[in-house]
């Protein structure tokens, strides 16, 4: 299978900007991922857009052709709307389409504006990615439903909040060289703990904010690279997909991700590549308890061990296999619809030696990024080598 | 509510709840014993099609729960509130806990179906009561 090369990547600032559209925030991503790629806009073929609540925080459906306009591409363009993995699945379907054969450069990425709805408006603009019927209808949010995760796994496996505070610091300290992050502050487990409670066992600590934000992608094939001498040493060599029951209540586990795992086997078959072969990754840590069980789902950590991988240093900046270095969900912000893309940027980025954690991972050559919906009823997770 | 009469019902679910209120709650099996709760055509583990109705049974388990702090505005003064999964045996499902303190609901507490109203929008919610 041949691999797909990430010829340019470009994020906004992640945080608060409740006034800038999402066409605004979409078309200064691509600006920079064009910049960076050095593709010209007229060899587009195709975009291929993640986002998850425009309806509700702008009124706007349809918005492929007008992220496509925004960019200033004309080529035919689909919104990909998977919840919180809105982008990912919009980065695998572009991987098929290059691997395929049928296109060879691809406009991809997403963007989300939530701020301008509130914490309540968000709040409810969030908990759609559940079943409405039988868990929104019940009074489930978006935290809530990992708060049910979060007991289900200490009552399963043991672990406490203080655990999960030590991810949001790893996270928190991750981010602070990072001038795209919403939060580039440190903060003390003591923080984590005293915050206030949001939906207990998780507290306002243990949370990804809300955030305005978007992430584009110019991907090529090996040929067109080449072809056209493109400096874009890492490509996508892997890609995978899971799903699952939609309602926590119908799942088996309520402490497992299935669908990650089946993702995750899925795309390390596909690279040819094991969990022990992963120097770092990107994982979907929506909240803090998500990240523990993404890297249970990825054979990161063995099942009922990933509680302690932050708290002992295994997957801190300088730990075997660093998580996260962007500083994740938590402390880079979660605009929804963007972020599965921006995960792919940032693993880019750290291959590639441009970002500014790569440091920590300067022998790295195989990353993972992991980007879940809802309760994990969706999942996409992508393998990316360096190449050269 | 004072319009209910008047709004468009969601069939199948609000039939469920309708149910429920008459201590009649039920839940879908397939020939090959896969249980679900409706509305479905379909059982989701096999794709059978011929899917019975049975009798709910009358309590179930607490598997998991959460305090919510933070609500949606559907539930703004409803907060703080519990959700629980519950296992019921056939299904598990989601519901608020009513009748008990937040501070003392705890996982394996046994618990039955009460349908309650939602403090803030006056709609049927799922309830489950302590046994
Ligand atoms: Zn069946």
């Amino acid at each position: 299978m041949s691999d797909v090369r990430v010829a340019g990547t470009g994020l906004t600032p992640f945080g608060n900007s409740p006034e800038r559209t999402s066409r605004d925030l979409f078309a200064e991503a691509s600006i920079a991922a064009f910049e960076d790629s050095g593709v010209p806009r007229e060899d587009v073929e195709g975009v291929f857009y993640g986002n998850f609540m425009g309806e509700l925080s702008e009124h706007q459906g349809h918005q492929g052709p007008l992220m496509a306009e925004a960019a200033g591409v004309q080529a035919p363009a689909t919104r990909y709307e998977s919840a919180c993995a809105s982008s990912g699945t919009a980065v695998r379907e572009a991987v098929t389409r290059i691997r395929n054969g049928e296109n060879d450069v691809l406009l991809v990425g997403g963007a989300e504006r939530m701020t301008n709805l509130g914490t309540a408006g968000a709040t409810e603009a969030l908990a759609i990615a559940a079943d409405d019927l039988w868990e929104v209808r019940a009074g489930v949010t978006f935290p809530g439903a990992y708060a049910l995760m979060a007991r289900a796994y200490f009552d399963e496996f043991g672990g406490e909040h203080e655990d999960l505070a030590h991810i949001a610091v790893k996270n928190h300290e991750n981010a602070l060289s990072n001038e795209k992050a919403q939060y580039q502050s440190a903060i003390e487990v003591s923080d984590a703990l005293e915050a206030p409670p949001v939906s207990e066992p998780l507290g306002l600590y243990d949370a990804c904010p809300i955030s305005d934000g978007a992430s584009a992608l110019v991907l090529t094939s090996e040929s067109y690279a080449a072809e056209h001498d493109l400096e874009a040493p890492v490509a996508i060599t892997g890609t995978g997909q899971g799903g699952d029951r939609m309602a926590l209540h119908d799942r088996e586990y309520l402490a497992r991700s299935p669908a990650a795992r089946e993702a995750g086997a899925e795309a390390y078959a596909d690279a040819g590549v094991s969990a022990g072969d992963v120097d770092l990754a990107e994982v979907h840590d929506c909240f803090t308890i998500a990240e523990v069980l993404a890297l249970e789902a990825l054979d990161l950590e063995p099942i009922g061990e990933g509680i302690s991988a932050a708290r002992d240093g295994r997957t801190t900046a300088d730990g075997e296999t660093p998580i996260n270095l962007s500083g994740g969900l938590k402390a880079k912000g979660h605009p929804v619809g963007a972020t599965g893309a921006s995960q792919i940027a940032e693993v880019t980025d750290l291959l590639a030696g441009e970002h500014p954690n790569s440091d920590h991972v300067a022998d790295a050559t195989t990353g993972v990024a992991h980007n879940a919906g809802g309760t994990v009823a969706s999942a996409t997770v992508h393998v990316l080598e360096v190449m050269e | 509510m004072s319009d209910a009469d008047d709004a468009v019902t969601d069939a199948g679910f609000d039939d469920w709840l309708d149910a429920a209120e008459d201590g009649a709650a039920y839940y879908l099996e397939c020939p090959d014993d896969h249980t679900a709760l409706p509305p479905r055509r379909v059982c989701p583990d096999c794709g059978a099609t011929d899917l019975e109705e049975l009798a709910l049974p009358d309590t179930g388990e607490i598997r998991t729960f959460t305090v919510t702090h933070v609500p949606t505005p559907a539930f703004e003064e409803d907060a703080p509130y519990a959700t629980a999964v519950v296992d019921f045996g056939p299904v598990s499902l989601t519901g608020q806990v009513v009748g008990i303190d937040v501070e003392d609901v705890e996982t394996g507490l046994e618990v039955e179906l009460e349908i309650a109203t939602s403090e803030t929008t006056g709609e049927r919610v799922i309830g489950l009561r302590p046994a």
